[in-house]
């Protein structure tokens, strides 16, 4: 009896939302056979984006979109609410999963040649989410309002700053003004909470349905190139021949995948906890040491290295270039050969970028180039000296600055040469010439050294050798004269 | 022209795009005009007072601390904006803006060796703004100082676009 209402009940709602006519066969499409783990990653990208929205929505039922409350809201978001912490863990390393995903998805979408005919729309659209994502990951870390959020806004108002014609314009439109200000944080709201998301699950809605219309791609054989008139017979076919359903046959390894992030993502957000507020979102506060969350860190590395007479064609043009680039790469090479053993170009352009971006990860993460502030005064052992000159010299050494981008046995900043045995390298008088004149990353001191300081200064620093300093290992890593 | 060609099918499309395109373009007004607007306006400038003039010391650099021009009521302490003061002599002063020209991190005054320094690139400043080292393409921006009834004023101005 019970049962029979279910399946009349059943049965009434299916004929009007056509599911066992629309959406079954839809899930039951047949894919080809073999793809296997390599295919997990947009699925799982899609699952993080879904997690974000989800931990988005009860995070925005406590936050406060206004440039001089929402400090203290993430406050009691972080530290008071229940599950607050919790909360903005999830979305942070939800936020870090989606970044991760949609990456390894588009490198494997690329080495598998999977963007080749008929599936350049699916790549646009991808690369165009990919944008996004990035775009998402930006804002959201600016509605971290702190006062490293309100520095990285200036930081990227600056670089558009640095376009053509538009560029003031374009800053004060990041900006809200001349200033940072009332205006500033609700249009990062605005466009992280509503233009983003709906740009992204618009584009959703085109990419998903690309996907089933042009199938996914059968992974590659090597001597088996695309060709755009033969491709689609030959596909039904395969499929005819191998296919499988896509529910559950495939779609099992898309469930298992995910639910594993999933679990990372929760195990993260609970025992790591989401980035700690820094200090209050105040411009006059004026030591601070703005630098943007892991997946934009290379990008600051990028700025800090480049050479300033590129600079303002690089920052403006090379973002602009690698989109066009990745947009148009399909319309350039829709035929041809997939398997990686054939696409030399494409498996060194992929080692490439992954080496480029590791090592400028890993600068960023030491960023040698930042002055080291919180360097203290030379420890006595390390002067290792009763002469007073020496000892003068040493004090200069911390009270002139030299201290924040020299090193001298891992007392001091990274941003110029060490100068644990810099007698050893260059004599009295290129010291000196060098403190005198500075170079491209050094002030020239001139004009801020009186004679006898210079005298203590170089007398220190003729004391620098690999043999005479202070009794423990003593040459500590150098780098290159004038990086 | 071949009139037979207008239809009833043909009409009612062309309506229809029409009628859509243009309430399109009337609500674009208010939307693009919303953005685009407040970028044509000037910005404003008023002088903030930062202290007495005796409570500055003649040769020291110091960092003062003023409102924007015109702080929105909910802006809290995003208003906030500060300089870098030095007293030249009796009656002159500079003031730099904290923004360094490279890409808009405060600078760091450093009083014993006379330089302003970068946190974020490791740009240097001789204490007259100068670029002294490093990436910054031009030297500091300076707001402009006047002293009224006693009281040094510097006008407010906007984040030095490089």
């Amino acid at each position: 009896m019970f049962l029979r209402i279910l399946k009349t009940t059943w049965a009434w709602i299916d004929s009007r939302l056509g599911i066992s006519a629309v959406i079954v066969p839809m899930t039951t499409h047949r894919v080809p056979p073999d793809a296997r783990w390599w295919y997990v990653f947009g699925s799982a990208t899609l699952a993080a984006f879904l997690l974000q929205v989800v931990t988005g929505v009860l995070l925005a039922f406590s936050y406060v979109p206004s440039s001089g409350d929402a400090y203290a809201a993430l406050q009691y978001l972080s530290h008071d609410a229940p599950f607050g912490r919790f909360l903005r863990g999830l979305h942070y390393f939800g936020a870090s999963a989606m970044v991760l995903m949609v990456g390894v998805h588009a490198l494997q979408v690329f080495l598998f040649g999977a963007y080749k005919f008929p599936r350049e729309l699916n790549w646009i659209t991808g690369v165009l989410l990919l944008g996004l994502t990035l775009g998402m990951g930006f804002t959201g870390q600016i509605l971290r309002w702190d006062q490293t959020a309100v520095w990285s806004v200036v930081v990227g108002a600056e670089q558009a700053g640095r376009a053509p014609l538009a560029g003031e314009w374009i800053a004060r439109l990041i900006l809200g003004g001349g200033n940072i200000g009332g205006m500033t944080l609700s249009r990062f709201f605005a466009l992280h909470v509503f233009v983003l998301p709906a740009l992204i699950m618009g584009l959703v809605g085109a990419h998903l349905p690309l996907v089933l219309r042009n199938g996914i791609s059968e992974p590659p054989k090597p001597g088996a190139p695309v060709d755009p008139t033969a491709y689609r017979q030959d596909y039904a076919a395969l499929l005819e021949k191998t296919g499988r359903p896509f529910w559950p046959d495939a779609a099992w390894r898309d469930v298992v995948f995910a639910a594993g992030m999933v679990v990372v993502v929760v195990l993260c957000a609970f025992l790591l906890g989401p980035p700690e507020l820094g200090n209050p979102p105040d411009p006059s506060i004026i030591h601070a040491d703005p630098r943007p969350d892991w997946y934009l860190l290379w990008y600051f590395a990028v700025l800090a290295l480049l050479p300033p007479a590129t600079e303002n064609v690089f920052i403006v043009f090379a973002p602009l270039a690698a989109g066009v680039a990745l947009l148009v790469l399909p319309l350039l090479f829709p035929r041809g050969e997939r398997h990686f053993s054939r696409r030399p170009w494409a498996v060194a352009s992929v080692l490439t970028l992954l080496i480029m971006v590791g090592a400028l990860w890993r600068a960023g993460g030491d960023s040698d180039w930042s002055p080291d502030f919180t360097a203290q005064p030379i420890p006595q052992k390390v002067v290792a000296s009763t002469d007073p000159l020496v000892q003068h010299g040493a004090q200069l050494f911390f009270s002139k600055a030299c201290i924040h981008c020299h090193a001298i046995e891992g007392n001091g900043g990274r941003r110029g040469p060490d100068l644990t045995d810099v007698s050893d390298r260059l004599t009295q008088e290129q010291i000196t010439i060098r403190i005198l004149n500075g170079a491209t990353n050094m002030p020239a001191f001139g004009d801020i050294l009186k004679p006898d300081e210079m005298k203590a200064l170089t007398a220190f620093l003729e004391s620098r050798r690999r043999y005479v300093t202070s009794g423990q290992q003593a040459s500590g890593p150098t780098t290159p004269e004038g990086k | 022209m071949k009139l037979e060609k207008i239809t009833r099918r043909r009409f009612l499309t062309g309506i229809s795009f029409g009628l859509a395109a243009a309430s399109a373009a009337l609500v674009s007004v208010p939307v693009i005009g919303s953005i685009l607007v407040p970028l044509f306006r000037r910005l404003p400038e008023v002088w903030r007072s930062v202290g007495h003039v005796d409570s500055f010391e003649v040769g020291k650099t110091v960092p003062v601390v003023f409102q924007n021009a015109d702080p929105l009521p909910w802006a809290g302490v995003t208003a906030n904006n500060a300089a870098w003061l030095r007293r030249v002599n009796e009656t002159e002063f500079i003031a730099f803006a904290i923004n360094c020209m490279h890409l808009g991190c405060p600078v760091t005054w450093l009083p014993d060796a006379e330089l302003f320094m970068c946190p974020c690139h490791g740009g240097v400043y001789t204490k007259d703004g100068e670029v002294a080292a490093g990436p910054p393409p031009k030297a500091l921006a300076r707001h402009q100082v006047r002293v009224r009834n006693g009281e040094v004023e510097i006008l407010t101005m906007s984040i030095p676009i490089a």
